[in-house]
Parts: C-alpha cells; structure tokens; sequence
C-alpha cells in the first residue's frame, strides 16, 4: 500500500519521462530563487538574494543532493516541505552523517521546483523512509572523494586514511574538505549503479544520527525571521480575496454588483475567474491596494450564483449514504479478499457486528491559504508553502494553458501542513488572477471562514466491523467495511492502488483496516462516498485513514474481549501471531506483527494496565496500531487514562503512553517531537474537534465554534522509543493512530458505556449513561 | 497619519483609522513576524505588547494605538535573545512555528504578571493561544525555564 516509490514511476510515466532523472545528474545549480537557512546565530531567510547561499564557485559537488565548499561548507539540498517536523535537519544529517562532514559547517536549502529533483512530495510519514537510501550513498559519495583526494594530497593511500568531522586523517596529518575542494578541484561524479555500490556505514559508526542536535530551521521561528508563503511580498503586488461561492462545485456566477465595493477605500476590481482546470469554478476574486481593503470589499461585494447540486447536503446524507454502500454486497474494493469469508462466517457460533462513524475535521493549519503569483521573465511564478509540488504544478499549468515547463514554484516555510498543503489548489486562483492582470504580482490571500470553506476536510466515514466468533472467544473470519471521501481518487486517481479485486481504491481511504492480526481469512472493502466527493474536495489530513480505521477495529477488538470476558491486551496479544503475511519482510517489516506484540507488552508494563487501582469513573483503555501503512509499518501500541464526570459528561484525558518501534530513530529529540503533536492531534479529534456537513458545506468556520485542544488539555505524556537498528519508518502521524480508540476503551473500561462515534462529546456521553441506566 | 512607537522606533503610517494593526505592521511596516491566524482574536497568533500588554492585533484598530508603545516579535531583543527567546531554542519549541511569535509574546507578558508561574496560571494565560502542532508540553516546559534564567538574573542585577 501507498508505495511513494511507484506513485514517482507511475508519475514519471504519466509525464512521459524515464526513470534516468532521478539518477544522480552532474548539474549545475540552476535557480537563483532558493532559501535556506543559514546556521543558528545568524539565522535570516536569506529569500530573495538567496544566490549568496548556493554552491560558490569552485564548489564540490558530486550529486544533486549536496556539494562541499572551498570555505568547507557543505550544502543539502532538500526538496521537501518544512512544516514543522525539522524535515531539513534529519534529511541533512544522513547525508552528513555517512560523509563525515563537519556538523557545524552544514547548511540547508529548500529548492524550488525543478524536474531534476524527481518527485516533490511531503506526506504520508515518508520524506525519511524515502530518502534515508538515497541520502546514505549521496553522503557515500562524497566521503569517497574526499578521502581518495585527502589522500593523494597528504600522499599516503587512501587505506591509511579516515574521514572524520570534514577532515581526512592519515596518522598525526590532516586536510579539511575545504582545503581538499580548493586545492585539488575534484569533479568526479557517480552514476546510480557505482553509488549503489559504495560501502555504507554500519550503524556502529553513526556520529550524527540518533545524537541530539538543534534543529537548524528553530531559531529563526523566535525572532520573527522565518519567512512563510504568506510572508512572500514583490514589489508592485496588488492583494486579492476569494468571494466564495455557495457550493464547491457547480456554482455559476449570474452576476456581480460592486455598487457597495466601491465605496471601500483601496478597492481595485472584481474579477469572475475562468478556470480550465475547474479547480475553483464559480470563483470571484475581488483586488484591492491593501489585505483589510480586500476583506472589507469582498463582503461588500453582491455576487449572485446558481448554486451546485449539493447545496443541501447534511453530514447525515453522507453517513446515511454510506451506509447504504455497506449494506450492498458489491461495491467497492476488496483490499484483503481472501477465500472462505463468508464460509467462516456462517459456520461460527455467533457474528458480531458493530458500526463506528466519524465526523468532518478541518485543518486549520495556522497560516491560512495564501499564494502569490506573477509572471516574470517569460515564467509564472507561483510562491506559496506546499507538500506535493509535482501534483499540483501541472494543475497551475492547465488553468493557466500553458507548458509545465513554464511554471515554477517556489518553495516557502509552510505555517502547517497536516496534510492541507498536499492539495495545491490554492495556488490556482492566484495564477489566475495574476493572468487576468497580465501577469502583474498579485498575493491572494484566504481569511480564515475562506479557507475552512475551501479546506479539504477529513471526510467523515462510517465502518462496519463483522467478525465470526466461536464459543471460546475465537475468531474465524473478518469482515471490514470502510465509506469515505477519496482524496486521491479525487485528486490523484491515477495514483491510487489497486484491490486484490483489481480495482482501483484509495489507499489513504482504507489504509489501517489491513492490519496484522491473525483472525483468519479477512475482507476488507474500501468504498468510495461519491455524495461527499460531490460536495467537498475530501483532503488527507495527518494519519489521513490511520487517524479513524483503528477507531473501528480497535474498539471493536475491546468490544469483542469485554463479550467473552477476555483481557483485551491478552486477547490481541493471542492474535498477534506473526504468521503467513503477518511474518513481516525485508526491509520495512523484518520481525512482522511480532514488533507489534512487543511495543504492547512494554505499554503493558509501563502503564501498568489491568493491575493499578484507579478513583472512581477513572480508567485506562489500550490500543495497537502499526502506524501509517502497512508497508511501512510504525509499530505503535497506545493507553490512555480517563476520568469520565457522570454529571456532566466531561471526559478529561490525564494521561497518555505511547510505545513505538519505527526503527532505526534519526533524531530522537524530533521524534518526541512529532510523536507529541500527533499524539495531542489524535486527542483532539477524539474529544475536542469535529465539524459537520450543513447546507452543503462545513458548519463551522472559526475558533468561535471551532473546538480544537488547547494547552489546559494537555494530559500528561509518557513516550517510549523502542531501540532498532531497523530501517527507519515514520513518525509525523503513527502518534495520532491509537489515541482516540484508547479513550474509547478507556471510557468503556470507566463507566461501561461504549461509544461509537468521533468526536466523542459530554452530550454524547450523558446520552450513553442514561440509556444504560435505564437498561 | 497614525503615530506610534514600534520597537522603540517612531513610525508613522497612512491607513484607514480602522484598518487592524495587524495588516499595518505586516503590510505598511514590514514587520511580518506577527501572524495572521484566526482574525477574531481567538488563537493569538497576531499577539503584540502595546504598552507591555499583550494584544491582540487582528482586532486592534490602528487608531486605538495612536503614540503607545508597540513590541513585535522583532524588537523583543535586538539578537532575538530574550530569555524566553532562549528558553524556546533549548526546549526545542517550534515546529511549523507559525504560531511561535504570538506565543513568545503571550509568554512574556505573563512572566510580568507571574514571575513564576504555576501550570494552572500557564493554563490560563496560554490558552488563547493555539498551537496546531500542540507544542503545549515544550511552551510549558519553556515558559518555566524562562522564569528561572529571568529570576536569577533579577538576582544578580539586584
């Protein structure tokens, strides 16, 4: 599932380019419109005179990925999206650890687009997982060169020689990388088969990776310094703000009164945007010489539209719809589909069935959607955060007709992704209105209500959970049944994976639902919710299906030990088995669901589950995932400990461990990091945050209604890293995985009431209570 | 034409009286440190001191700040070394740090009215500010780090 490695081939091919481009090309640094950061201390975003930051003349540069300076410096080039998880950092020191450079002379710049780079994306957990090979021998490269150089200059052979802290030693005598790049000009390069073959490092001699080091992107986040898409300013610029039409699509603009727009100081004009791409169809961007002229001229502005088709739509129809696709036995793709499913279920003792549902999630990604955009010197130039450069630059390109290979994006830090950033489609309105302008530089920019009505929400789903289960507790047959919004259906249909069925499913839709226990043979069916892709852009939001499958099973695992009186830990432990295509495999699952089982046991053992003695309505609920997908598993295991009030139906998290296994971990200090923020993501949207579908879009649009976990919410957290010297997984989302069926066990475990909905809100709770009470 | 104070500097600015002090000190003064976030003053991302309080500048008309004394994130210390400042680097704060300008800012103005601060008065004067990464254990872990490097610094100085 959700290989990164043939979503680029399958890009490649759509592109008509062969796979050769991702080789490691001798080319000259082309752009003059990088950034980067300069080291801690002098921290400025050095946008727009970024050319002082590339490769100086006479720089080493043996691949793409980085280069050594005469003054020593060594540069990385990373191409992924900085958002928050220090992305530049870990990526660099992999590069720097296996090249022996000097720490405290690297630097990072984050590239604009360019097809040399390969694929351009930032999700899914990935940019490590991908990289880590690559990055390896690129650093390989580097350190060959340096060392047969080194040596030729010190004149011993490169054998009597180490490469250690950007300097190659032989005995007491030593040259620095720099003098060794300013002296003998090396110029030698690799092609993919010779970088394959150089030797690696063995983990033993990692100087870099799984040491603490500062995050270089942090301090200029303190001081003001740090330059985001919205940050992005030209001179000349006008601003522009969407007038947003009733329904995401199908709109019709009928007319436009500017009668009162006018009086608005500043107000320039309103422009109706013709889109070929019909990523905004029924869009009025309204300009003015200042943002607050544009926000107060667009609510002036009287645009009349015929609205879409789904202009009435509840979040009801959409679950109802669902549910609908569930009950019909065709339909959809079968992910698992083994043989004897139905046999097994109707040979067990008894089938349980149980259905799960979750509510929309926004973003709300702090920095709201923004673009810039001109054209400029024969180019349109995009400016704007972005996480998958490579989808979204042939959209811009369509929308504005003309070549790819007449648009650039240029790459900014991103005020958040979450996964809203994948979805470029923001940066179409503003090429648009740049084009209607001739090309002059206009800054569109999203109020906060445009940009929740324009975000690509986590769509809500329902699921249905169908086991057959024998008199002892056993399983024999499962059943797993998923209905949603498909983002990459809807955004990347090429893309998508395909069932055991052979049809096409999303995988991002469906993904967590193929997990690794033994329940013998198992169907897992992904259907595609058309009522909500006909009325949302459905968006992949952080853990994207990983954030609400495991509400499913793992609830329902709960459900199923509490029926037969079995310990939930030693129930899914008994299921663990680590057999047939739960063995595991190299290199991603080497030891299979018996990592699974482990990071379980020491939770167990940490949280001391089943034996401490808690007060009153207070309880630990557990549960297990393994991440974000399965071919790239983060073995998680996660309890969280609740206080349900009977009185108000408050349920207060108090604390939260986690147990993970990603491998070998790159930064440890990042890892906790992120591990906290999805963890904290996977609370909020158990107990704080959730929105719903009224009138064809999403209820609430602000922080007025809108609930997300504020720092009063936090619990206590107590997150453990297993150590592995395993091939390095994900960790930007498995943190969110578990949290929300823990507290949904936790719950149960407390006041015996078993919730089946996300979010789980008092007035749900009360409901539940009371209901039992009268039972 | 409004006159005030930024970062110990007079600026004068030539915008509608109602425009946000927000978009004048990011648009018309270059100070882009200070962040749009919600723009109805609920998530803290556009924080400011004006006269050492925090505020929130996506709701401050430019006019209610005629001659008072403004601090951005920029002016805070002249090398970005303020001991919350510092405090946010050790902890390793930041992640997509959008919202850390406000939050710093927030940050100090407690530290004024707390010195040392309980998790409960943390609570209460950091909840308007949201952090969508949920940095919440490092702001706090940070904001006490601060008050105790700002407290033994009193103490020498003292």
């Amino acid at each position: 599932m959700g290989k990164l490695e043939r979503i680029a081939a399958r890009q490649d091919r759509a592109a008509g380019r062969g796979p050769t481009r991702r080789g490691f090309l001798l080319t000259a640094m082309g752009s003059a419109f990088m950034f980067g950061f300069a080291r801690q201390g002098n921290a400025a975003q050095v946008y727009p005179q970024a050319a002082a930051n590339l490769p100086a003349g006479g720089a080493f540069e043996p691949t793409i990925w980085c280069s050594i300076a005469p003054d020593g410096w060594v540069n990385v080039n990373v191409i992924r999206a900085e958002m928050g998880q220090h992305v530049g950092t870990a990526l660099a020191r992999i590069i720097a650890d296996e090249m022996e450079a000097d720490w405290d002379k690297v630097k990072i710049t984050y590239v604009d687009t360019d097809p040399k780079w390969g694929l351009m994306v930032t999700g899914g957990s990935w940019s490590v997982w991908m990289t880590w090979d690559q990055f390896r021998q690129a650093g390989a490269a580097a350190r060959t060169v340096m060392v047969d150089e080194g040596a030729r200059l010190l004149g011993v052979a490169p054998s009597a020689c180490i490469a250690r802290n950007g300097q190659v030693i032989a005995g007491k005598r030593s040259i620095s990388y720099g003098e060794i790049v300013s002296r003998a000009h090396p110029t030698r390069t690799f092609t993919p088969d010779e970088m394959a073959k150089l030797p690696l490092k063995p983990s033993s001699e990692h100087r870099l990776i799984g040491r603490e080091v500062k995050a270089l992107d942090i301090p200029s986040k303190t001081d003001g310094t740090a330059i985001y898409g919205i940050d992005a300013k030209l001179e000349g610029m006008v601003y522009a703000r969407p007038k947003m039409p009733p329904t995401r699509y199908g709109s019709k603009v009928v007319s436009v009164d500017d009668t009162e727009a006018k009086k608005v100081k500043g107000y320039i004009r309103y422009i109706v945007l013709d889109d070929p791409s019909n990523t905004v169809p029924g869009w009025v961007a309204v300009l003015a010489s200042s943002y607050p002229a544009a926000i107060r001229a667009t609510d002036a502005l009287k645009v009349t539209w015929t609205p879409g088709k789904t202009a009435n739509v509840t979040e009801q129809d959409i679950i109802e719809y669902g549910r609908k696709q569930i009950a019909e036995k065709t339909g959809g793709s079968r992910i698992f589909n083994d043989a004897g499913v139905d046999e097994a279920l109707g040979k067990a003792d008894k089938v349980v069935e149980r259905t799960y549902t979750c509510s929309s999630v926004l973003h709300y990604q702090l920095e709201p959607m923004n673009a810039l955009a001109r054209q400029h010197e024969g180019k349109w130039e995009v400016h704007c955060g972005n996480q998958w450069q490579t989808l979204f630059l042939p959209v811009i390109a369509k929308a504005l007709q003309v070549p790819e290979s007449d648009v650039v994006m240029r790459s900014y830090l991103l005020g958040g992704g979450f996964g809203r950033r994948l979805n470029g489609d923001y940066a179409v309105p503003a090429a648009l209105i740049s084009k209607a302008l001739g090309g002059k530089p206009v800054k569109l920019v999203f109020t906060r209500s445009d940009d929740v009505l324009f975000d690509s929400i986590r769509s809500p789903s329902i699921q249905t959970v169908r086991a057959g289960v024998n008199k002892d507790g056993s399983i024999n047959g499962w059943e797993h049944h998923a209905s949603a919004g498909w983002p990459t259906g809807v955004m990347a249909a090429a893309f998508m994976e395909k069932g055991e069925d052979g049809k096409p499913y999303d995988q991002f839709a469906i993904a967590g639902a193929d997990h690794w226990y033994d329940v013998g043979p198992i169907l897992v069916r992904a259907l595609d919710n058309d009522l909500a892709d006909a009325t949302f852009r459905p968006g992949w939001l952080r853990s994207v299906s990983s954030g609400w499958t495991p509400w499913a099973h793992e609830s329902f695992l709960d459900e199923l030990a509490h029926d037969y009186g079995k310990d939930p830990v030693d129930f899914r432990l008994g299921l663990l088995t680590c057999k047939g295509r739960n063995a595991g495999s190299a290199p991603n699952s080497v030891g299979g669901a018996s990592r699974q089982a482990n990071v379980l046991k020491k939770l167990v053992e940490k949280c001391g589950y089943g034996k401490v003695s808690l007060p009153k309505d207070t309880a630990i609920g557990i549960a297990t995932t393994f991440g974000q997908e399965r071919n790239m598993p983060t073995w998680t295991a996660g309890a969280a400990q609740v206080h349900v009030d009977r009185e108000t139906g408050v349920v207060t998290c108090q604390k939260i461990w986690l147990v993970l296994d990603a491998g070998t971990i790159i930064d440890p200090d990042g890892a906790l990091a992120q591990t906290e923020g999805g963890a904290l993501w996977g609370l909020s949207m158990a107990l704080f945050e959730g929105t719903e579908i009224e009138n064809g879009n999403v209820r609430d649009r602000n922080l007025n209604t809108y609930t997300p976990l504020r720092i009063t919410d936090v619990p206590d957290m107590d997150i453990e890293f297993l150590p592995s010297t395993e091939k390095p997984m994900g960790l930007g989302e498995p943190g969110v995985t578990t949290i929300a069926p823990a507290i949904g066990n936790a719950i149960f475990n407390a006041v015996g009431v078993r919730m089946r909905h996300l979010p789980v809100r008092p007035a749900d709770i009360l409901k539940a209570l009371k209901e039992k009470g009268n039972a | 034409m409004i006159k005030f104070k930024l970062n110990g500097r007079d600026v004068s600015v030539d915008v509608p009286e109602d425009t946000p002090l927000l978009w004048a000190l990011r648009d018309d003064l270059d100070q882009t440190g200070t962040k749009f976030g919600c723009g109805v003053g609920q998530c803290g991302a556009c924080t400011v001191l004006v006269g050492g309080r925090a505020t929130r500048s996506c709701i401050t008309p430019i006019s209610s700040i005629e001659g008072a004394d403004v601090t951005t994130i920029e002016g805070l210390h002249p090398e970005g070394k303020h001991p919350v400042q510092e405090a946010w680097k050790d902890i390793q704060v930041p992640q997509c740090g959008y919202c850390q300008s406000g939050q710093i800012m927030q940050a100090v103005s407690l530290l004024k009215d707390y010195p040392d601060p309980t998790d409960e008065q943390i609570d209460g004067v950091m909840g308007g500010s949201l952090c969508r990464c949920m940095t919440y254990v490092r702001i706090r872990k940070a904001i006490k780090k601060a008050a105790a490097a700002m407290q033994k610094e009193e103490a020498s100085h003292g």
